[in-house]
């Protein structure tokens, strides 16, 4: 081996551990916060125990925001799906103009600030004259998880090689029997992974939801927030580590069902 | 117009009218809002916000805290996405981890997890303690440099992702044909690996510059009311000082700032000829 072999070599493991290191920081260190007995979050803690999930339980609306939450991620990750498979099999297979711009106004949820979509929509459905809140959060959810769906399933269908829907109609197969059997199969990663993101982005949204919150309906990230502001003890520590499974779930789920290599494809 | 016969081309319509009523024509009407007073169209508001050395104040925090954030990320993210790309099978793995769990944990965790970070006893202070590089422990926790910390760490995954898909494309057989050749390692990178990887680069910039522009929740965190970004002012100017008329102001120079990122980084990408 080269001096510079060795160098690059080392450089390599070291930002490799470096990185690693950092960015698994913040999750250690909330993990290991909630199970401590310390109000201050001393850090190691002076004894280790349970009484901040103990506490969890007596935490006020944390029960109905989590429920609120899992509703509103859960329903317009599903709306997401339909919608965005639709549109991306005509972004896809559709020969019409302006296709890039279709597919640029779909995604650019993604790239604006969501501070500035929550309020425009906050005036914008107030001129429209929809004033349920809860309606409103769910209708303004669908445009977080939308950009996820309409990405993934389009890279994944413009790989799809659609000769053999033919073929399964060649073989006796009904036009939508080969969508069901051999597109849709086919499709199941992209579906799975844009969906988790979708889930996990509606789960997560705390600047479009802001505006769409009265004190019956309150998403997960605003109360935890406000608790955060209020009266920082590790009880949030221990919603967190909650959390943290939740992403570790979802995560060994994702890799046995599509692997981990393909939920890093950008 | 024979092209707009096709059938397909019906089934984005849901989409599109969707995102057209319930995204664009809410954010036409904030622009529009934005240029109008009492007499019709007007500058006026800009005018106003702009003639207030205090709001030059904000807009000079916001630019240099997604600067020096963009710019940790770029210098740890950068050789991390070529660690991501050659390291060995386990300890890529364990890099892939723990870069898609953040990723899937919510900004307000990842927040409040700095908050416990960057105290006076908390883990950066008491390590640069004990490597010396301090004498005393120091809060980081409402500073500048423990917001551009935290914010470079929940954006990390952002900049190393692109980079790394762009990465792993390179045949590292070009660099040994550049050394057969006689090119010293430092020439070889900055003329066959750099130029190679400048497209995931511009993606990675772009996107952890966007967001850093545009975070509320974790300036609200870790540095407090006293440092105003565009962000944070225009969502306290909705949320608490109800002033919606400078936060439809601020709103709209933010979007502007976003939106030009945006357009200028796909052209950038474009003549660079990368197709991220």
């Amino acid at each position: 081996m080269t001096p510079s072999e060795r160098l690059a070599r080392f450089l390599v493991g070291f930002a490799a551990i470096f990185t690693v290191v950092f960015l698994m920081t913040p999750l250690v260190v909330t993990v290991a916060v909630s199970f401590g007995s310390s109000t201050v979050f001393t850090l190691p803690p002076p004894e280790w125990s349970l009484r901040w999930y103990d506490k969890l339980a007596q935490t006020r609306g944390l029960l109905p925001a989590l429920a609120v939450s899992l509703e509103v991620a859960a329903v317009s990750t599903a709306a997401a799906l339909v919608l965005g498979t639709l549109c991306a099999v005509a972004l896809v297979r559709g020969r019409f103009p302006g296709r890039d711009t279709i597919a640029t106004f779909l995604v650019s949820p993604l790239m604006l600030p969501g501070l500035v979509i929550g309020i425009a929509m906050l005036q914008g459905f107030k001129a429209m004259g929809l004033r349920d809140v809860h309606g409103s959060l769910l209708v303004a959810h669908v445009v977080i998880t939308l950009p996820y769906v309409v990405r993934t399933v389009a890279g994944a269908l413009s790989l799809f090689d659609f000769a053999l829907i033919d073929a399964a109609r060649t073989l006796g197969c009904s036009y939508p029997a080969a969508l069901m059997r051999v597109l849709v199969p086919s499709l199941a990663p992209a579906f799975l992974t844009s969906g988790m993101f979708a889930f996990l982005a509606s789960m997560d949204n705390y600047p479009i939801s802001i505006f769409f919150t009265d004190a019956w309906t309150k998403t997960l990230p605003i109360q935890m927030l406000q608790y955060v502001e209020e009266q920082p003890d590790p009880t949030i520590a221990a919603i967190s580590a909650g959390l943290v499974l939740l992403a570790i779930l979802a995560l060994v789920l994702g890799d046995r069902l599509v692997g981990l290599r393909k939920l890093a494809d950008f | 117009m024979r092209a707009w016969r096709d059938p397909v081309a019906l089934l984005a319509v849901p989409a599109v009218l969707y995102l057209a009523i319930v995204y664009a024509f809410p954010l036409i009407l904030l622009l529009l809002k934005s240029f109008t007073g009492p007499a019709g169209l007007t500058l006026q508001p800009y005018v106003g916000f702009l003639s207030d050395p205090f709001n030059w104040r904000v807009i000079g925090n916001t630019l240099r805290v997604a600067l020096w954030t963009t710019l940790v990320c770029f210098v740890i993210g950068y050789p991390a996405a070529f660690a991501l790309a050659r390291a060995g099978l386990m300890l890529q793995i364990v890099m892939l981890v723990s870069i898609i769990l953040p990723l899937s944990i919510g900004v307000v965790v990842k927040a409040f997890a700095w908050q416990i970070v960057l105290r006076r006893d908390g883990v950066v202070s008491e390590l640069l303690v004990g490597l010396g590089l301090w004498d005393e422990p120091q809060r980081l926790l409402f500073t500048e440099t423990g917001l551009v910390l935290g914010a470079a760490n929940i954006f990390l995954p952002f900049m190393i992702l692109p980079i790394y898909s762009v990465v792993k494309l390179i045949d590292p057989r070009l660099s040994e044909a550049g050394a057969t050749l006689g090119a010293a390692p430092l020439y070889r990178f900055s003329h066959v690996v750099l130029p190679l990887t400048l497209p995931g680069i511009v993606s990675g910039v772009a996107f952890v510059f966007s967001m850093s522009v545009s975070m509320f929740v974790i300036p609200s965190l870790l540095i407090g009311d006293r440092f105003q970004t565009l962000a944070t002012l225009t969502g306290r100017s909705f949320l608490l000082m109800r002033n919606e008329q400078l936060g439809s102001t601020t709103a709209v120079i933010l979007l502007a700032l976003a939106a030009s990122i945006v357009v200028f980084s796909t052209w950038l990408a474009r003549r660079l000829g990368g197709d991220t």
